[in-house]
């Protein structure tokens, strides 16, 4: 049963509790649109998605089906149940002004970007710069060479692909449909993605 | 020493007897001269420190099996704080080494890596809780043998006046992880005494260490050999070959520029 569906324009910021054994369903419509994602348990937001320990425990850098998304406690908060796109990034961040300055030249300060998303979703949730923390970009590319370098390149991801994670305790998710316009984790050119919770 | 504490009087004079004690870990007292800190971290430990800029913090792995997890905040504002992830996209460079620096979340530098012979570092693997520490040795509390690195930060985080929310992913020093070509993740926790690092501050910060196993170390024992934390004052070189190795670097500075006093 589908208890919430709507469609997230581009460059927008979104968040809604998901409540345990809910699914969390993000179809990427115009395909390599970043999906940048923090989770919060909604009752104790110090307790939170942390990158590190997801990656530790499934010894991999990419998220797949079964990828279990632990907290900095090491607790189950959401479970990707299945994805058409072959896999997600927990280690590119969030785009941010600021570094965005760093990585592209002070022309792109005052672009708008995810960590500014964040924030305006945060916010209204009782969070602040504080609880931003390394984040989900579903449907991002960012493969590590041999060398260690490091970056984003051209999506694998293409109009319709989805995932879907199910929550195991109620969380806070933020969503930011990423802004980013400088690198091709979204072809370039932003588009809207759908959002459902299945109950 | 009297082990009579029965009156007040005694149990001062046996208080009093046990300083000088020599041990392996803890400060230098006083600090030796031309140092701001001089300090033995040993397996489960923690230490926090306020570092003026300019300050050279030097870690030596000194037996060759330490695993040291760092987390920077600027100290005029800790809001600002490392961001692993920042610093390792906006450097197009997942392994740390010698002339990488460690970002803050507001597009600054914190910490320049000016001596790395190590170069064995990790920047992906900043976890381990109670939780999963307790499950790996029985007892993650930090009351206990085998402490957590994220309850030993929050530890030295809250003497600072700041919460265990402000904890973000650490970097864990002197063990190494690489990734695979499929995204799997290996350690090279190979021991190699004597290897060591110096950070130089960019700006006032607030650091926080602990020395515990890393996270993906399969071996039986709890291991984390101690750690020596010096820091000293140093005079920095113009230009500064560590501005301008990069253009990434070099803007990095500039951000860093405009909220140091000259």
């Amino acid at each position: 049963m589908i208890v919430h569906d709507e469609t997230l324009p581009a460059r927008a910021a979104w968040a809604k509790v998901v409540e345990a054994g809910q699914t969390l369903r993000i179809v990427d419509l115009g395909g390599n649109q970043a999906v940048d994602c923090l989770v919060y348990d909604a009752h104790d937001t110090d307790h939170r998605y942390s990158a590190p320990d997801t990656l530790v425990a499934q010894r991999n850098i990419f998220l797949i089906e079964g990828t279990q998304l632990l907290s900095n406690e090491g607790v189950p908060m959401m479970t990707v149940t299945g994805t058409t796109c072959r896999y997600h990034d927990t280690i590119g961040g969030a785009c941010s002004r600021e570094s965005n300055t760093l990585r592209y030249g002070h022309h792109t300060a005052h672009q708008h970007a995810c960590v500014d998303n964040f924030l305006d979703a945060g916010t209204r949730h009782g969070l602040g710069k504080r609880d931003l923390v390394s984040n989900i970009n579903w449907f991002m590319n960012v493969p590590v060479g041999a060398d260690g370098t490091l970056g984003i390149v051209d999506g694998i991801s293409a109009p319709g692909l989805s995932v879907d994670v199910r929550a195991e305790i109620d969380v806070l998710v933020l969503v930011s449909n990423c802004p980013q316009i400088n690198n091709p984790c979204n072809g370039f050119d932003p588009t809207p993605v759908r959002l459902q919770v299945l109950a | 020493m009297t082990t009579d504490t029965s009156t007040l009087e005694q149990a001062r004079a046996h208080a009093r007897a046990q300083a000088g004690t020599l041990a392996i870990t803890g400060p230098t007292v006083p600090t030796p001269a031309g140092l701001l800190w001089d300090e033995t971290i040993g397996a489960g430990g923690y230490a926090a420190r306020l570092l003026p800029r300019d300050t050279v913090l030097r870690l030596t792995d000194t037996d060759g099996d330490a695993c040291v997890q760092l987390l920077a905040y600027a100290a005029g504002g800790p809001a600002e704080r490392l961001n692993v992830a920042d610093t390792v996209k906006v450097q197009w460079q997942a392994y740390l080494g010698p002339g990488a620096l460690l970002l803050s979340d507001m597009g600054r530098v914190l910490l320049t890596l000016v001596e790395d012979t190590s170069a064995r570092h990790d920047c992906l693997c900043g976890a381990g809780s109670r939780r999963t520490f307790d499950a790996r040795w029985g007892d993650g509390s930090v009351w206990g043998g085998t402490p957590n690195p994220r309850d030993l930060l929050a530890l030295a985080a809250a003497k600072h006046g700041l919460g265990r929310g402000d904890l973000p992913p650490w970097i864990n020093l002197f063990k190494a992880v690489r990734v695979a070509d499929d995204g799997a993740l290996t350690l090279d926790g190979e021991r190699r005494p004597g290897t060591h690092v110096d950070l130089r501050a960019e700006v006032d910060v607030l650091v926080l260490l602990a020395n515990t196993p890393h996270p993906l170390d399969d071996r039986p024992d709890y291991t984390a050999t101690t750690v020596r934390a010096t820091a000293r004052p140093s005079e920095r070189a113009a230009p500064d070959p560590f501005r301008t190795a990069t253009p990434e670097r070099e803007r990095a500075f500039l951000n860093t520029d405009e909220v140091v006093t000259r």
